[in-house]
């Protein structure tokens, strides 16, 4: 029989509107830095979208000024119910520019266009209505006696979901009453300046929300800043750490949202079709940049060669390439350098005797690639095992007993997820109460809402985002003894 | 002609045992007026790591205890303490030079603190915890778990009062502590001991080390298998907590920072009402999701 073959299903550019440079959004407004400016590109092509501009110390140091005017002066004095109504303006706008959004993610980010049309863009609005809400109604939050805002919030965000870790960032600091100053991931600005531009849409108060692009230096401008009372990080568990050492002995608070090393554990009673698609969803979403990823396989031995079987002859019906191609399921790698990352793990897995296999699938020209790959044969202590890779790549180990699933998940600095695929209840609940791990996900992967808190145990980080618990890293409360 | 008196010897409490320290060390401990009152053990780093392996040791199982179970074992406790009452109330009198009825009264209110946790334990979950109306047919449930091992520098001035009140709210939903008690008031924390021993909290769920903070909380910080760390002892000491904070990010402990007036570390009131955020310092929110169908 003939195969059919995919006809090109590329989503418009058209409704991008791309300026050939961005400055900063400070007080509202956008300002040129005075610092010096880098290019963003498209990983897909390599192709240049923009030049943005590189904050310095002192363009951080203008827009903490201008996030502590605006909290002083405005934001703070606001009912919640008011601050409420700018967070469901800014909610509606996102869903009215939705395509906008997404097809400028992908370009920016290189994650295929279905993900960031049906993910990204409608959960980061989402998020935005969510706490909308919540703003008029903190007393009811169970968060301690007169929660109140901490004031100015410092917040750094990753390249791996750049508008998702936006709203998760943005949307509970404005509804607690907070101001913030905002750094996008220097591979993937565009979309937070986009954001910017929304802010100004929904008249939103100048300097409420301030967003300043650059890199590490950046980052570390804003920790080190005296002016802010609090920072919200997503990305490495390093930076992490030195997030953390750096504000020790500090009034500032902090909340980490970290690496992770997930194990998804496949027991031989689960849904074997299900599971395959599970274990695809859990670790070559997004191109595997997710910190929850499941890029540990557990498998119990007995079905372990079926498993490997079904895994791999689904693998190769996966599409990998246009990420604005409607039918594109893996995109492409983020950077360069994120792609130099995950080829020497990957080499460090062959050299320490795991077996590699890759689909083979033709890989575009240009930009940064990397075929969905699966290794077998894989012991805890190999460094593919233990080190979060964060692209494509998924190590198989097995176990016979759940008790050895529970201690090989749990063998990790980690903490951040785990998956249990099984059909008997007992054993979810039991294996869910075993794993050292914030979220849990059985018979399913990668969920995310929010209403749903998120965060990690261990070296995963502290405190979580979404949810009524997401809301208590935003304020300070009376304390007792 | 009187009686001579059978002094005791004052030791750690471990793994539910009374070790000397490791180190054959002990240093004189006076009263409020500085008249000697005993010889205690001078805990070193490895009696802190002892302790520690035995904090490790006792915790899945004090974890997996019901929170029944555990409400009742904290219960006990405050019975303990009310039976011995009149050697608390002698002891804190001795340690903290207060009066009579000032002693008794923090005895008393270290004895109802207790039960004010004991409550907690099958409590703070539904009151932290709960069902998350997700958008898509998923079964979305949110609730709190002990993070662990958590290192606790006891308050240098509320001997017992103050030691019941940071002590109470780690273990009462399933961690294990390792205390370092007040450097110059141990008395009413060894004394504590022998309460928790009698009062079938397990042994290793609570591991009282006397001696110096500051020798003691830099290995404490920067361990590898303590999970939390609460520096609320430091307050009143020449201990540089910027220091223990930063060595805690080694692995992202949780840090519950001392309580900050004016910019320097003070030892909280305690007889104010407690809350629930000494409880929440040392949860984990785990959230588990799973698909709805027919």
């Amino acid at each position: 029989m003939t195969k059919f073959e995919y006809a090109p299903a590329p989503e418009s550019r058209a409704v991008v509107d791309l300026k050939p440079s961005y400055g900063l959004f400070i007080n509202g407004q956008f300002v040129d830095g005075t610092g010096t400016s880098f290019k963003t590109i498209s990983p897909a092509t390599e192709e240049v979208l923009a030049e943005v501009a590189e904050a310095s110390a002192a363009d951080v140091d203008a827009a903490v000024k201008a996030a502590r005017a605006a909290y002083t002066r405005v934001w703070s004095k606001l009912s919640g119910a008011d601050r409420g109504k700018y967070l469901f303006r800014i909610a509606r706008i996102l869903q009215e520019r939705a395509r906008e959004f997404a097809v400028l993610e992908t370009l920016d980010n290189g994650k295929p266009i279905k993900e960031s049309r049906d993910v990204d863009v409608p959960i980061a609005a989402a998020h935005f209505f969510y706490h909308a809400g919540w703003a008029d109604k903190l007393d009811y939050a169970s968060l301690g006696p007169n929660p109140r805002p901490h004031g100015v919030v410092g917040q750094i965000i990753p390249w791996n979901f750049p508008m998702l870790m936006l709203a998760w960032k943005i949307a509970p600091a404005l509804a607690t009453g907070n101001t913030v100053v905002l750094k996008p991931a220097e591979t993937t600005p565009l979309t937070a300046l986009l954001f910017a531009e929304v802010c100004q849409q929904a008249d939103l108060p100048p300097g409420v929300v301030n967003v300043v692009t650059g890199a590490g230096v950046t980052g570390q401008a804003i920790v080190d800043h005296p002016g802010i009372d609090k920072i919200a990080f997503t990305g490495s568990t390093g930076v992490g750490k030195a997030i953390a050492r750096a504000i020790a002995g500090t009034p500032k608070k902090a909340t980490l949202e970290l690496g992770g090393k997930a194990a998804n554990i496949i027991f031989d009673d689960a849904p074997i079709d299900q599971a395959v698609e599970g274990i695809i969803n859990g670790i070559f979403f997004n191109q595997g940049h997710v910190c929850c990823a499941g890029s540990r396989l557990l498998v119990q031995e007995s079905i372990a060669d079926e498993v490997d079987r079904r895994l791999k002859r689904r693998l190769q019906t996966l599409r990998v390439g246009d990420p604005l191609d409607k039918n594109t399921d893996v995109g492409a790698i983020n950077s360069r350098a994120q792609l130099d990352r995950i080829t020497s793990l990957v080499a460090a897995g062959e050299a320490e005797g795991a077996e590699r296999w890759d689909t083979g699938c033709p890989l575009p020209e240009k930009g940064f690639w990397f075929r969905p790959t699966v290794f077998t044969g894989v012991s805890q202590t190999h460094r593919i095992a233990q080190e979060e890779i964060f692209g494509p790549v998924v190590s198989v180990l097995t176990f016979r007993t759940p008790s050895e699933a529970v201690a090989k998940a749990n063998n990790t600095p980690y903490g951040l997820s785990a998956g249990i695929w099984t059909e008997k209840g007992s054993r979810i609940l039991w294996m869910a109460d075993q794993m050292r791990a914030g979220v849990v996900w059985a018979n399913t992967f990668n969920k995310f809402d929010p209403t749903s808190p998120f965060g990690g145990y261990k070296e995963s980080g502290y405190g979580r985002e979404g949810g009524r618990h997401g809301l208590a890293a935003y304020v300070t409360t009376g304390e007792g003894a | 002609m009187s009686r001579v008196e059978v002094k005791k010897t004052y030791k750690l409490y471990v793994g539910g045992a009374f070790p000397r320290s490791e180190s054959g060390r002990s240093y004189e401990v006076a009263d409020s007026k500085g008249r000697f009152l005993a010889n205690a053990a001078l805990g070193s780093r490895k009696d802190a790591r002892d302790a520690v392996v035995a904090a490790r040791k006792a915790q899945a199982g004090w974890a997996g205890a019901t929170a029944y179970n555990r409400g009742q074992v904290l219960y006990r406790v405050a019975e303990v303490m009310e039976s011995r009452k009149a050697q608390f109330v002698e002891e804190v009198r001795a340690a903290e030079g207060l009066n009579p009825t000032r002693a008794a009264a923090a005895v008393d209110a270290a004895i109802d603190r207790w039960v004010w946790y004991a409550g907690w334990s099958d409590k703070f979950t539904q009151v932290l915890g709960g069902l998350n109306p997700v958008a898509g047919p998923y079964f979305n449930i949110s609730a709190p778990e002990p993070t662990g091992v958590v290192a606790v520098l006891a308050p240098q001035s509320s001997s017992l009062l103050g030691l019941v009140s940071v002590v109470a709210p780690v273990i009462v939903s399933g961690n294990t502590a390792v205390v370092v008690t007040s450097f110059n008031r141990p008395i009413p924390a060894i004394t504590l001991a022998e309460a928790l021993a009698t009062s079938d909290v397990p042994g290793g769920v609570v591991n009282l080390v006397t001696g110096n903070p500051a020798e003691m909380a830099p290995w404490l910080a920067s361990h590898r298998d303590v999970n939390a760390i609460d520096l609320t002892g430091v307050a009143d000491t020449d201990i540089a907590w910027a220091e223990l904070e930063r060595a805690a990010a080694d692995n992202l402990k949780r840090v519950r920072r001392p309580l900050i007036v004016d910019g320097s570390a003070v030892e909280p009131d305690w007889t104010l009402s407690p809350g629930l955020s000494r409880i929440e310092s040392y949860l984990e929110t785990k959230t588990v999701w799973h698909p709805k169908g027919k």
